[in-house]
């Protein structure tokens, strides 16, 4: 055993150790705190596995973004007083989960168990049609060309959830700003940091997004950073976020998924597939698509943490 | 020279991973917030820095050395910014135990 496989083991067993801390957890504030740190070993496990693109992903949606939406919630639950059921369930009822648990495990367990030695895999188809889209990253090349249509779908299905949040707006705060408003940090720690980091923030944002062509990064992680750049004056008090209904905002939030549709269509148009690139502008259609994608997803994404617009 | 740099390497992230887990056992051994922090901020910068220190001498470009402080830079910069924050959270919040 290598000191490779020992670091693997150690790594999945922290992995499982965090899973079931999350799941145990009976307070909502600890499950949340060890979802962000199971969050970010999902990140070195997929490391390991050589696969950038998705670690860089899990750290900063998986662990950061979906772990500060969830803090969110936990912190409306214990505002609220949301009721926490303390009875333990009965009996049969624990034997009844444990069971369906138990099968599903299994199930799981067989089923990759069961997969083919060596696994049917499309890696090298994609490897060998990736000269067609002048990309050097095969991550992008399944992301924005042989399976664009997925991509598209996520990046609409951030818009839609804006308008799952907004419509939690009460009626006389509507069109108003999201966002409980910070008391303001004009010294400290924190209004520091805020000050400081976004400048470094946007400039590795673009990097990450420019070297999403050929190396790991993409849409998705360089939108993440944008949006901790967007929120971190918020939470500091020295940036207002803008009201929901300004026009702007909402047409910040379609414009990313809109080109992406246009760019379909316009494949249909020329080359007669919705979603298809014409030969030689392929890099350079993905490259405009992306830059503008990830402008709304960091938007959407930014917009999901601040929440629906509160009466002030 | 690779051999002295291999040694380098290894010396240096030794050391790191010897103040990691002096601050992990702060961590878990200090009894209210304040000094847990302390034992956080202060050791495991420290290790990061000497763990930098160490990979930074097998980059393979002056790029990757710049790479390499850039984390070190901003880890610092975001656990300087948080520690403040957690510590007065806590004292605000009385949750020292």
């Amino acid at each position: 055993m290598t000191a490779g496989h020992l670091a693997d083991l150690l790594i999945a067993a922290a992995i499982l150790a965090l899973a079931l801390g999350v799941v145990l957890a009976r307070q909502v504030f600890t499950a949340v705190a060890l979802f962000v740190a199971f969050g970010l070993l999902m990140g070195f496990a997929w490391v390991r596995l050589e696969a950038l693109d998705v670690a860089l992903t899990e750290a900063a949606i998986g662990a950061g973004l979906s772990g500060l939406l969830l803090l969110g919630a936990a912190r409306r639950l214990a505002r609220t007083g949301a009721p926490v059921d303390e009875k333990p369930p009965r009996r049969a009822q624990v034997v009844a989960i444990g069971i369906a648990c138990a099968t599903v495990t299994a199930a799981l367990g067989a089923a990759i168990l069961a997969l083919p030695d060596p696994a049917p895999s499309l890696a090298p188809m994609v490897v060998a049609s990736l000269p067609a889209l002048d990309l050097g990253n095969p991550v992008t090349g399944v992301l924005m060309g042989f399976r664009a249509l997925d991509t598209l779908l996520e990046a609409a299905v951030l818009a839609l959830a804006v308008i799952g949040i907004w419509a939690l707006t009460p009626n006389r705060a509507w069109g108003g700003a999201p966002g409980w408003t910070q008391p303001r940090a004009t010294e400290g720690p924190l209004a520091l940091l805020a000050r400081l980091l976004p400048p470094f923030g946007i400039v590795v944002a673009a990097h990450v997004l420019w070297v999403g062509a050929d190396a790991p990064g993409g849409k998705f992680q360089a939108a993440a950073i944008l949006a901790a750049m967007w929120l971190l004056p918020w939470m500091a008090g020295l940036a207002a976020p803008p009201p929901t209904g300004a026009a702007w905002l909402r047409a910040a939030v379609a414009v990313g998924p809109l080109a992406f549709i246009l760019a379909g269509f316009g494949g249909l148009l020329l080359e007669g597939a919705f979603l298809a690139y014409a030969p030689g502008a392929a890099k350079a259609t993905i490259l405009a698509v992306e830059v503008v994608l990830t402008g709304s997803i960091a938007v959407a994404l930014a917009l999901l943490v601040l929440g629906p617009a509160v009466a002030r | 020279m690779t051999l002295l740099l291999d040694a380098f390497t290894v010396a240096a992230v030794l050391a790191g991973l010897l103040f990691f887990v002096a601050g992990t056992a702060g961590l878990l051994r200090f009894p209210d917030t304040a000094s847990r922090l302390h034992a956080l901020t202060k050791a495991d910068h420290l290790g990061l820095g000497l763990i930098v220190l160490g990979l930074a001498a097998q980059a393979e470009s002056a790029g990757g050395v710049l790479r390499l402080f850039a984390v070190w830079a901003l880890v610092l910069l975001s656990s300087a910014a948080s520690g403040p924050i957690l510590a007065r959270l806590a004292r605000r919040g009385g949750a020292g135990g």
